[in-house]
């Protein structure tokens, strides 16, 4: 399927959601379906580093919150509206995706990721020490009751997030599909042979900090009119980081469409868990099924379909990741 | 801010006592981490489990935390060397083990803290020790006993570690599997059982690490993850898988973090160690004292 199609495809489907929404005519499906959309950007970018590079990254708390914050700063100065404050959180938590890489991405695999998570209490410790944007005391932000076209406000900021979530799938798939996809692709598989080859191994691992740390950047930005009261332990919280993590590796790493369905299906499992057990319960649940799956199907629910269901292409790099994984003889 | 030279001598005597602390905490990381390659980032996790077995062992029987755990050590290395079977079946034998392995155990970590969340809740947990309370003073440095005396047992751990990695023969066996598996796998050594006594002995030392961290502080379940850069700073710092890199390298990181706390205030202190981890991974990969 062509790019635009693909978009348009994806539009269509994002107006039944909100249809479907709007017409059970209760707000609490947008409170709902706005965090798990927000999981399914968190993923989707998560995914871009972690699946397609083979980077993984524990500070995803970190770009949310830089996102979440850069909107507090804002809306200190002056209350913008939130497409601006979108588009500054991403640029915000781009750069510093794009910093981080260059700070850390010389290192490989484990020392990238504890990096990345000392990067998250850096800038924890940051926040709490900045009084402009509320320090550890945390900081209000007055949600508009309604607003012009869509009634309700949280009805508004739904459907920011559900055009950000398919932003984010139609980035995620169009670099699946381009010469950059197939060489985060090699730095995967072999970065010293991509290396070796001419592919510049170091650049691109920047993009795909940029983009990761942007488009989380972005799903951290709506936040704070959300929660309509921010603080440092909310917006830094360990439940992101894993939850990022967790649903890719739960989904399938290898296409866009892994985070999609872990992100859906982890995301409203805690939805419902939160309401009809508890909230800490739920995480307990997703760290088993993380654990689980890691274990049991380290290709997750995608790897599962293919290996049943053989000949369902799932996108190119996808079919390329099976065969590489396959397990090798014990040594 | 407030100089003065009591104060400096103040805080880099109490970063030095606070950094043999720490090189306790990361003994275990240490091991698995620097001897072993295995990511254990799940290890302060365990360290905050030890905490609390040994508070339940301390309010229900009266026993010192110090004695409590070695008491507890056993089990802790059953559940590491049970917890690398598991890693080594699922993720090394498999031969992907970087990615996956690092999400096992930080689902691990995160299993291990919500659990203690439910069942404990998130108020601060502490012990009942002698020594506990009292401060030695020696003119204007002060030596608080609840610091001083997790400072010389971990100063003990470290030397009887250090002892048994380099005098006896799974010692020596867990230094060689850390260079060449395929040598000492001809020299009839099973290398999966040396390491995972080597897992076994590292989570075990996270029994008395957490004994040493309710002496020192009131524990909630969270507190685990501050230590988390902390201990990889340290074990970086210090060279990967060099115990007295370890030491040298904790105490530098405690008294870096004294001295901060000291002159700038006590919220700062966590970026410290996270300074030094990125610093020392940017500037100087091999640490203080590579192999």
């Amino acid at each position: 399927m062509r790019t635009h199609i693909f978009f348009i495809v994806s539009l269509i489907i994002g107006a039944c959601v909100y249809g479907l929404a709007a017409t059970l005519g209760n707000d609490y499906y947008f409170f709902a379906g706005y965090v798990v959309l927000q999981y399914v950007v968190l993923a989707t970018a998560w995914n871009i580093l972690g699946g397609y590079c083979g980077y993984v990254n524990f500070g995803s708390a970190a770009f949310f919150a830089i996102g979440a914050y850069s909107t507090v700063a804002l809306y200190r100065f002056h209350p913008m509206p939130i497409p601006v404050d979108v588009a500054l959180g991403g640029v915000a938590s781009g750069i510093v995706g794009l910093g981080t890489g260059y700070l850390t991405l010389r290192m490989r695999g484990a020392f990238f990721a504890i990096a990345t998570l000392a990067l998250a209490v850096v800038f924890e410790t940051l926040v709490v020490n900045w009084d402009y944007v509320g320090g550890s005391r945390g900081a209000y932000i007055v949600r508009p009751e309604t607003i012009a076209p869509f009634g309700s406000y949280i009805k508004y900021l739904f459907l920011i997030m559900l055009v950000l979530a398919i932003g984010s799938i139609t980035v995620a798939r169009l670099i699946e599909r381009s010469r950059l996809g197939y060489g985060f692709a090699t730095i995967r598989d072999d970065e010293l042979a991509a290396e070796a080859s001419g592919v510049p191994t170091l650049r691109l691992k920047l993009v795909a900090t940029t983009i990761s740390g942007a488009l989380m950047g972005m799903a951290g930005a709506p936040f704070p009119y959300y929660i309509g009261y921010l603080q440092p332990s909310s917006a830094f919280g360990l439940d992101y980081a894993v939850n990022s993590i967790a649903m890719p590796l739960i989904g399938g790493t290898t296409s866009w469409v892994g985070p999609l369905i872990g992100a859906i299906l982890l995301g409203s499992l805690q939805q419902i868990a939160t309401v009809t057990i508890s909230s800490a319960v739920n995480l307990l649940i997703v760290g088993f099924l993380l654990v689980g799956f890691v274990i049991v199907a380290p290709n997750g629910i995608t790897g599962l379909v293919q290996k049943y269901i053989p000949h369902r292409p799932l996108g190119q790099v996808g079919r390329r990741r099976v065969k590489a994984d396959a397990p090798e003889a014990t040594p | 801010m407030i100089f003065s030279f009591d104060l400096l001598i103040d805080a880099i005597v109490s970063g030095i006592l606070i950094g043999a602390f720490y090189a306790a905490v990361t003994a275990g990381i240490t091991l698995s981490f620097g001897i072993l390659d295995v990511v254990n980032i799940a290890h302060p996790g365990f360290i905050i489990l030890g905490s609390y077995v040994v508070y339940i062992i301390n309010l229900k029987l009266g026993i010192d935390p110090i004695v409590a755990a070695i008491a507890v050590m056993p089990a802790f290395y059953v559940l590491g060397a049970a917890i690398y079977q598991v890693y080594y079946v699922s993720f090394e034998k498999r031969g992907q083990d970087s990615m996956r392995g690092l999400a096992f155990f930080f689902g691990i970590l995160f299993i291990t803290e919500v659990s203690l969340v439910l069942y404990f809740g998130v108020d601060y947990r502490y012990v009942e020790a002698p020594y506990i309370g009292p401060t030695w003073h020696f003119g204007f440095v002060d030596l608080p006993l609840r610091i001083l005396v997790p400072c010389l047992v971990s100063l003990l751990l470290i030397a009887g570690l250090q002892l048994t990695l380099t005098r006896t023969f799974i010692g020596r066996a867990i230094m060689a599997v850390a260079q060449d598996e395929l040598a000492l796998r001809l020299m009839a050594v099973d290398p999966i059982r040396i390491k995972r006594i080597a897992f076994g002995i590292s989570i075990a030392t996270a029994a008395l690490a957490g004994a040493f961290l309710i002496i020192i502080q009131p524990v909630e379940p969270s507190v685990g993850r501050e230590y988390i850069g902390r201990v990889f700073a340290i074990c970086v710092l210090g060279g990967m898988g060099s115990l007295p890199g370890t030491l040298v390298a904790a105490m530098l990181v405690g008294i870096v973090e004294s001295l901060t706390s000291t002159f700038y205030g006590p919220s700062w202190a966590p970026a410290v160690s996270f300074s030094f981890l990125l610093l020392t991974l940017a500037v100087r990969p091999a640490g203080l004292l590579g192999r």
